[in-house]
């Protein structure tokens, strides 16, 4: 159910986020989501691709940091409140949220909410008991 | 202890002592050295001025430059028949420092290396392999008349040659080791390709230097070598090895001080520092004939130890394991900053040589210090607050170790320019005119 992340450390200058991704562009890794966190002087560039090892590869061939990162997949139902409603199952099982960014999965017009838990097995058990549909990873890389 | 009279001499006495030696001293330097008359000219000051060790300071500073400047023999003070060895010290730029020997400074060399080895416990029991370089540089010969000054059996060996150097080691039951101590850990590595267990060798100490190293090489050569691994200090201009060296104590090297006086300077003003601040090294040779030095400023930083008398006896102040070169120190606002501060302080942060880069610039009047840190994987962090965190924790760490504020810059790797894969550590964009 977890997914892999790829993280990977930017300076904070003009055509580094350009550089990086053709980067993997080259390397033939399709780009399935992505999120940007940034300061003022750096950014954490946040990658999921449909070939995470060989995006790993290129990117550490050439010089880059990168770390990999499980996150979770969720599926946002479409109705107003279905996010909040996600986050109140979280809140009510003490669970803290690292960092979250959203996509729209192409297949299923639905809302795809990736979050990063600082204890995904307590997240994972806790929104599948509130009956809340996770993407398993091989749907989010082939999204 | 080698000639506990003098090595164990009370201060008040080694006072007297040094404060008759350094009159005789100036005399000599002063009648006989065009140089040294010139210079104390300058400055108005006369022999008869300097009436005991506390005059020191009223006299000149000479330097590494001015040695040159008097290329090959303008610094000694005796008729060259008189001249029984020169050495000269390799100058990365330009002309050597030449140094020449009386037949009495031979003797007090070796003195003070003999002394040097005893301080590891060497006796005339033992048999010392000189693995420093034998030629003009002073550290084989001067290790070679040092073993021999104390009865040992001097193994000339010079550098290099490693396979057999470890061969008459174990063959010959060598007991004391001199050499860098990179060379020792590469005799270590050696010996194990050749699969010979040092530590079932008789090696008891080692009298490792003439290149900087750290306590944790230290621990590291011990880990593979059964031996006290000590620190000595020395450099051609004031003699050759043996003007300090640690004792058993691994606290501090004892200078030899009733040969070779210290003193502790602001490298930016030349004023004398109090014991246990940290400065440039500068060292009078109070007893050398051929090339009499006074004041000679050696750009080794360090400090003089202000902790009290060593348990061993000695009376020689110590010296801490030297910190860095004058010729790294940044200024920055008024303060002494050296890159190796910097390195400490990231190491300790992760426990790995991170590449840095320090820039200091100037602001209207205010110097201003960034530190550019590249970012490993070990540093790396997915979340924004953690890098956050590791920025104002390098930060902290920085104005606690060096008392000067730095904006911290964390940057991708390989970004910091490397000249021959070594990496550049300061862009001074000051212009300071």
């Amino acid at each position: 159910m977890k997914v892999r992340q790829i993280s990977i450390f930017l300076e904070n200058r003009s055509g580094r986020l350009a550089s990086v991704l053709k980067e993997v562009g080259r390397a033939g890794v399709n780009i399935r989501a992505l999120s940007l966190a940034d300061t003022s002087d750096f950014g954490i560039l946040r990658l999921i691709v449909d070939d995470v090892d060989k995006c790993v590869k290129a990117l550490k061939d050439n010089g880059h940091t990168v770390s990999l990162t499980e996150v979770l997949a969720v599926e946002v139902p479409d109705h107003p409140g279905g996010l909040a409603g996600i986050l109140d199952v979280l809140s009510g099982a003490g669970l803290n949220v690292e960092y979250m960014y959203a996509f729209v999965c192409r297949a299923t017009e639905k809302a795809v909410v990736v979050f990063r838990f600082e204890d995904s097995n307590a997240a994972l058990a806790a929104l599948k008991k509130a009956g809340i549909s996770i993407l398993p990873a091989e749907t989010v890389y082939t999204l | 202890m080698f000639n506990p009279q003098a090595e164990a001499m009370p201060v008040a006495e080694l006072r007297k002592l040094q404060g008759q030696r350094l009159r005789d001293l100036v005399e000599r330097a002063y009648g006989h050295v065009p140089f040294y008359r010139a210079r104390m000219q300058e400055k108005g000051v006369k022999p008869e001025d300097i009436r005991s060790i506390d005059d020191l300071a009223r006299l000149p500073f000479i330097t590494k430059a001015d040695f040159r400047d008097q290329y090959p023999f303008g610094m000694f003070a005796v008729p060259h028949r008189e001249i029984v060895r020169i050495h000269a010290s390799s100058g990365t730029t330009g002309k050597p420092t030449v140094v020449g020997y009386t037949r009495n400074d031979i003797e007090n060399w070796a003195e003070c290396a003999a002394r040097s080895l005893a301080c590891g416990g060497a006796t005339a029991d033992d048999t010392v392999q000189v693995a420093y370089g034998y030629g003009l540089f002073t550290g084989g010969l001067g290790m070679h008349y040092g073993a021999e000054k104390l009865g040992a059996a001097a193994l000339p060996m010079s550098a290099g040659n490693t396979e057999k150097q470890i061969m008459l080691m174990k063959d010959f039951g060598v007991t004391v080791l001199c050499c860098t101590p990179s060379y020792a850990l590469q005799v270590a590595e050696v010996a194990a390709q050749m699969g010979v267990d040092l530590m079932k060798l008789p090696l008891k100490s080692g009298n490792f230097g003439a290149e900087p190293w750290t306590e944790a090489m230290r621990k590291h050569i011990e880990e593979l070598l059964p031996l006290k691994a000590l620190d000595i200090y020395g450099l051609s201009e004031v003699a050759g090895p043996g003007v300090a060296n640690e004792c058993l104590e691994q606290n501090g090297l004892h200078v030899f001080e009733d040969h070779f006086y210290p003193e502790i300077i602001d490298p930016a003003t030349g004023d004398p520092l109090p014991d246990g601040q940290k400065g440039e090294l500068v060292f009078t040779c109070l007893t050398k004939e051929g090339v009499p030095l006074i004041r000679y400023r050696t750009r080794d930083i360090t400090m003089l130890m202000a902790d009290g008398p060593c348990p061993c006896g000695r009376t020689g102040r110590r010296i801490k394991r030297l910190m860095g070169r004058t010729d790294d120190m940044l200024i920055i606002r008024g303060i002494n900053v050296f890159p190796s501060q910097v390195e400490d302080v990231l190491v300790r942060i992760e426990g790995v040589h991170p590449q840095y880069l320090i820039i200091v610039d100037r602001q209207g009047n205010l110097d201003t210090m960034e530190i550019k840190v590249e970012v490993t994987e070990s540093l790396f962090s997915d979340e924004v607050r953690k890098l956050e965190a590791l920025r104002d924790k390098i930060h902290h760490q920085i104005k606690a170790m060096l008392n000067v504020s730095a904006k911290i810059t964390l940057v991708e790797p390989k970004t910091i320019e490397r000249t021959l894969g070594k990496a550049k550590r300061v862009q001074d964009l000051r212009k300071l005119t």
